[in-house]
C-alpha cells in the first residue's frame, strides 16, 4: 500500500513544500486564536486557515495523486471553492453576535449602530 | 430552452461539479449528471435567487487574478503580525467603508473575497446607509484597506449587472 514511494523526487519536494507551508499556515491560524487579545481580533486568525492553509494543502494533494496516478485531478477545487463560500457564514453570523451583544452591553470601544435615515416620502 | 434550463450557468456548475465528484466521463456519470443539473435548477426556481449576467469574462480573469494576489500578500502579512503578537500587539479596529451596490450575488461575492482575505472581517452591512462595518487587524493602513474595498466594488460593478 505503500506506493507513494514511487513518487518521482521533483514531485515529493514541491508537494513535501506546499503541505509545509499549508500545515505551517494553519498552525499561525490556530496560533492567532491563543494569541490575539479581543474576540473581533480573533475572528481574523482562523481565516489564514481556511484560505492559505486550505489552498496550499490541496494543491500538494492534486499534485501528488496527479503525479502518482499520472491523470489530471481537480476534484480538491471543489473543496478550496466550498470552503471558501462558506467561511462568510460562520464568520458573519460570530461578528454580528458579538456586535450585538457588546452593543446591548453598551460598551464604548464598539461603533454604534448606524442612525436610520429619515425617509420623509416612505409613508 | 430557457424552460428547461432557467439558470444556465447554475446548471453547467452543477454538471461540472458532478462529473468532478464522480471523476469520470462515463457515459453514465454523464447522463445522471444532466438529469440532476436540470433538475435542481427546476428546484432553484422556487428559491427565485436574484439573477445576474455576468459580462466580460475576461475582465473577471483579471479580477480574480488581482484578488489572489492581494489573499497572498495579507496572508503573510496577518502571518507576521500574530507571530509578532506578544512583542508588538497588532493595531486593530473598526471601520466603515461606503459600499453602493445593490446587487445581491456582488455583496456576497465581496462578502467571500473580504473573509477569505485575512485581516479584514465583515461585520455589518447597511443596505440604507449603504455603509459597510469592517473589522480590521491592521487599522493603520486604514486608507490601504478602503482602497482595496473600493477597487473590489468597481471590478465587480463592471463584472455583474
Amino acid at each position: 500500500m505503500n506506493h507513494l514511494t514511487d513518487l518521482p523526487a521533483w514531485a515529493a519536494i514541491i508537494v513535501c513544500g506546499l503541505l509545509l507551508v499549508g500545515a505551517a499556515m494553519t498552525l499561525v491560524g490556530s496560533l492567532g486564536l491563543l494569541r490575539l487579545p479581543s474576540f473581533y481580533d480573533r475572528l481574523h486568525a482562523p481565516t489564514i486557515a481556511t484560505s492559505g492553509g486550505t489552498i496550499l494543502i490541496c494543491l500538494a494533494s492534486m499534485l501528488c495523486f496527479a503525479v502518482l496516478q499520472s491523470r489530471w485531478i481537480f476534484h480538491e477545487l471543489l473543496i478550496i471553492f466550498f470552503v471558501i463560500v462558506t467561511t462568510p457564514v460562520t464568520l458573519m453570523l460570530l461578528g454580528q453576535a458579538a456586535l450585538y451583544r457588546d452593543r446591548v452591553e453598551d460598551r464604548r470601544d464598539v461603533p454604534r449602530k448606524p442612525k436610520p435615515v429619515a425617509q420623509p416620502d416612505a409613508e | 430552452m430557457r424552460a428547461w434550463y432557467p439558470y444556465p450557468l447554475f446548471s453547467i456548475a452543477l454538471f461540472l461539479m458532478w462529473l468532478l465528484l464522480n471523476q469520470s466521463m462515463a457515459p453514465g456519470a454523464i447522463v445522471v449528471g444532466v438529469f440532476l443539473s436540470t433538475l435542481l435548477a427546476w428546484v432553484m426556481v422556487k428559491l427565485q435567487p436574484t439573477q445576474s449576467r455576468l459580462r466580460r469574462l475576461g475582465l473577471m480573469a483579471g479580477f480574480a487574478l488581482a484578488v489572489a494576489a492581494d489573499i497572498i500578500r495579507s496572508n503573510v502579512a496577518v502571518a507576521g503580525i500574530i507571530l509578532r503578537a506578544r512583542r508588538r500587539p497588532a493595531n486593530t479596529g473598526f471601520m466603515t467603508v461606503d459600499v453602493d451596490l445593490e446587487n445581491e450575488n456582488a455583496l456576497a461575492l465581496l462578502a467571500c473575497i473580504l473573509t477569505a482575505t485575512p485581516g479584514t472581517a465583515w461585520l455589518e452591512y447597511d443596505r440604507r446607509q449603504k455603509s459597510l462595518l469592517l473589522h480590521v487587524l491592521d487599522i493603520d493602513n486604514e486608507d490601504l484597506w478602503r482602497r482595496t474595498v473600493k477597487r473590489y466594488e468597481a471590478g465587480l460593478k463592471e463584472i455583474l449587472q
